[in-house]
């Protein structure tokens, strides 16, 4: 086990373009182990590609990412060995339809890390008593309200015991009354000392849990900076102008 | 009446029919499966070969397939009897119909959920296997089933080709019974009914069965 502040995941001057879109422009970054990072900025910045990039959802053009000292490997088994290890929830929840809630968990620690189906339900049925739904565990995807969904999808990633969580605007899809029971739950794992790099615009979740945000902006990092130091006190005009949109209201 | 008289001849026709059916089936959909994954691999050869003897055998008149495996192999050197050439012609033809069902299928599951299974450290396999093509079922048996019935229809070609199926034993007993054409060639129509009605109520009764709720 590497003690906190051990370089985890490092972005070294990562490019990609959609066409002639440069949505990913020389970015570099590391994230120390046990550091939560609020990546945040207007739609369109690049923000999601870059959380989707560090699990190789989406490719990349040049530059290198690596994860734990490993860049990523192209394709194959590699790569579904280390993406076991890095957890992602979507926007979009994407728990599997045709499952239940608690298979939905357990299929990845039976499938993937080849545990027995016992010892899989065991561990997912703690992992739903603490994100508050074990008792929806026979029920489907369908039967659960968004927020409920989501924290089921924060579960099946846990499961799989990653070293890494990445979140994609996990909140974005939710109505408003549901959005706290999943900051509530991400709260909770940033504070046990989980690594997380979190999409999101919900600036009280950054105040409260990030130790950085990362602001980016057409494709490049913009500021990277302290909560406080970011919402206090903004260096850059795009960040200032930024706040003053979303805080505005 | 003609139909009665010759009931055997057509029950042994029917049978053959029944054989090529079932024979291409067995081949076809097993080869149309591994097409459709090759089409949605992430490895871009297996996508182009897929592509291509899709877009080839789809758009070649399957009597063409025959006269392929019938002259051509043949002529190459492949002699093979009757019976397989036709099922080979016609597996080579069905397959790709059999995989776009199964494409179209698979695309009908949102994108997201091959993303989280990925997520998760699944491979590819385990991907399509354990999460795309269950979802991916309800959707996919009704063109299934559809290619099933042309399928049945299309066996008729090997009529033309040495085998003793339905359409052939309605030629032989035409020329047989030339006053009683109409009754012949509704003997040979009931036998395929017999076939391809059941299949469409098979259709629907599985597509009520299977169903996912999203």
């Amino acid at each position: 086990m590497d003690a906190p502040g051990t370089p985890l995941v490092v972005l070294d001057h990562v490019n990609k373009h959609y066409g002639d879109l440069h949505v990913l422009n020389d970015i570099n970054l590391t994230i120390a182990k046990g550091e939560v990072v609020v990546v945040i900025g207007p739609s369109g910045s690049g923000k999601s590609t870059l959380c989707r990039a560090i699990n190789r959802l989406e490719t990349i053009d040049d530059g290198t990412i690596s994860i734990d000292g490993q860049p990523l490997p192209s394709e194959g088994a590699a790569l579904a060995k280390l993406r076991a290890n890095v957890g992602m929830v979507f926007q979009s929840f994407n728990l599997f339809a045709h499952k239940t809630i608690l298979q939905n968990v357990t299929l990845g620690p039976i499938a993937v890390s080849k545990k027995s189906k016992a010892e899989a339900d065991g561990r997912a049925m703690e992992l739903l008593e603490r994100v508050g739904v074990a008792n929806q565990a026979k029920k489907m995807p369908a039967q659960l309200s968004g927020g409920q969904q989501q924290r089921v999808a924060i579960a099946r990633a846990l499961a799989m015991q990653p070293s890494v969580m990445l979140f994609d605007e996990p909140t974005s899809a939710l109505d408003p009354e549901m959005i706290n029971e999943v900051l509530d739950v991400m709260v909770g794992l940033a504070k046990e000392g989980m690594t997380m790099i979190v999409v999101t615009h919900e600036m009280g979740f950054a105040r409260r849990a990030a130790d950085r945000v990362v602001f980016m902006a057409d494709g490049r990092i913009v500021e990277d900076t302290t909560p406080a130091e970011f919402f206090d006190h903004p260096k850059s005009e795009r960040a200032k102008d930024f706040l003053s949109k979303i805080l505005t209201h | 009446m003609v139909i009665f008289d010759n009931l055997p001849l057509y029950l042994e026709a029917f049978l053959q029919t029944l054989a090529l059916l079932l024979l291409t089936i067995v081949l076809a959909l097993p080869l149309g499966a591994v097409i459709a994954a090759m089409r949605i691999s992430p490895i871009g050869s297996l996508r182009a070969t897929a592509t291509v003897y899709t877009e080839i055998l789809r758009n070649t008149p399957l009597v063409l397939v025959f006269i392929f495996c019938f002259v051509v192999l043949p002529i190459l050197g492949v002699i093979l009897p009757f019976m397989f050439s036709a099922v080979l012609a016609l597996t080579l033809y069905t397959a790709p119909f059999f995989a776009e069902a199964i494409r179209s299928g698979i695309n009908g599951v949102p994108v997201g959920q091959a993303e989280a299974a990925r997520s998760i450290g699944m491979t590819f396999g385990q991907t399509v296997t354990l999460v795309v093509l269950p979802q991916a079922i309800r959707s996919v048996i009704p063109p299934i089933i559809n290619v099933m019935i042309a399928l049945t229809k299309n066996t008729s070609i090997a009529g033309g080709f040495f085998i003793f199926e339905l359409f052939n034993s309605g030629r032989r007993l035409v020329n047989e019974n030339g006053d009683q054409v109409i009754l012949v060639l509704v003997g040979v129509a009931a036998f395929y009914l017999l076939i391809t009605i059941p299949l469409g109520q098979l259709a629907d009764f599985l597509e009520r069965r299977v169903v996912i709720r999203r």
